[in-house]
C-alpha cells in the first residue's frame, strides 16, 4: 500500500512495473487516471488548474482509503498518486491502481479508491480562464452518490 | 469535614477552574474559506462556552466580516476537521489541537 503526494507528473506503465516487481501471483491490473479538462461543464475554457491541499491530513486520509480498499477486496497491491500545485489542460492529476488475483476485485477496487477520494482526501482544485478570475470548482453530488453507493451495498 | 478535606476540595474547585478556562487551539483554513478570512493559519483561545465545532463557527462568524463571510454566509457548506479527522458540527472540542475549515473536497 502506496500514497504519494507530488507536483511533478507520473508515468502509468512504471508505476505498474514497480508495483508488479518480482511478483507473480498477481493476476490483474486496473488503473485509473485523471486528467485536467479544458473546459467547464458549462463550457468555458479552462487555462490552468492549480489543487490545494491539506499536508498531513491527505496522506492520512489516502492512507485510511486504501486500507479500507484492502480490508473490503482481496487486493495484493495498491497506490495512489495524486498532483498538487498548477496543472494545464491535459496534465494528470491522479493515478490509483489496484492489484488482485482476479480482475473483477481489481476493477471495483480502482473505483472504489477513486468514489471515496473524491470525498474524502482534502484537495481543492481551482480552475483559472482565459480571460476570467479564477474560480473554486465547486463539489459535485453525484461523487457523494457514488461513495454512499458502497455503504448502501454494505447493507445488502 | 476535615482540614484535609478542605483542601481537597479547594484543589478539586481550582482544577475546575483551570479546566473551564479558554483553550488555545490552532485554526487552519483552507481554499476560499482561506481567502475569505484573508490569512492561512491563527492561534486562538475561545472561551469556554464554545464547546463544538458549530458554536467555535458562531463565535469565529461574530469576529469580524470577512469571518462572518464563511462562517455566517457559508455556515451550512463550511467542513471541519479536528486534528486532522473529519468531524461533525456537533463534536466536542475536547482534545483538539489543530482545527480545520475548509470547502468541501474537489480531489480526484
Amino acid at each position: 500500500m502506496v500514497v504519494r503526494v507530488q507536483t511533478e507528473d507520473f508515468d502509468v506503465g512504471a508505476e505498474i512495473k514497480q508495483l508488479t516487481a518480482g511478483r507473480t501471483d498477481i493476476g490483474a491490473v486496473a488503473t485509473f487516471t485523471g486528467l485536467v479538462r479544458g473546459g467547464t461543464a458549462s463550457g468555458a475554457s479552462i487555462q490552468s488548474m492549480t489543487l490545494e491541499h491539506y499536508p498531513g491530513m491527505t496522506e492520512n486520509e489516502l492512507a485510511r482509503v486504501e486500507a479500507a480498499a484492502h480490508d473490503r477486496f482481496p487486493l495484493q497491491a495498491s497506490l495512489i498518486v495524486h498532483r498538487i500545485g498548477e496543472l494545464a489542460p491535459g496534465d494528470n492529476i491522479v493515478l490509483v491502481i489496484a492489484a488482485s488475483p482476479h480482475r473483477r476485485a481489481a476493477f471495483e477496487a480502482a473505483e472504489f479508491l477513486m468514489d471515496y477520494l473524491k470525498t474524502k482526501a482534502p484537495f481543492w482544485k481551482k480552475e483559472a480562464g482565459a480571460n476570467s478570475e479564477a474560480k473554486w470548482v465547486d463539489a459535485r453530488e453525484t461523487d457523494q452518490a457514488a461513495q454512499a453507493r458502497w455503504q448502501a451495498q454494505d447493507f445488502d | 469535614m476535615t482540614d484535609t478535606d478542605q483542601q481537597l476540595a479547594n484543589a478539586d474547585k481550582k482544577n475546575f477552574e483551570t479546566s473551564a478556562s479558554a483553550i488555545t487551539v490552532k485554526l487552519v483554513y483552507f481554499a476560499w474559506v482561506r481567502e475569505r478570512v484573508g490569512k492561512g493559519e491563527e492561534t486562538l483561545s475561545p472561551p469556554s462556552e464554545v464547546r463544538t465545532i458549530a458554536d467555535l463557527m458562531v463565535w469565529l462568524g461574530a469576529r469580524g466580516p470577512e469571518y462572518a463571510d464563511v462562517f455566517e454566509a457559508k455556515k451550512d457548506v463550511v467542513r471541519a476537521a479536528i486534528n486532522q479527522n473529519h468531524v461533525p458540527p456537533q463534536t466536542s472540542l475536547e482534545g483538539a489541537r489543530e482545527i480545520a475549515f475548509f470547502p468541501p473536497v474537489t480531489g480526484g
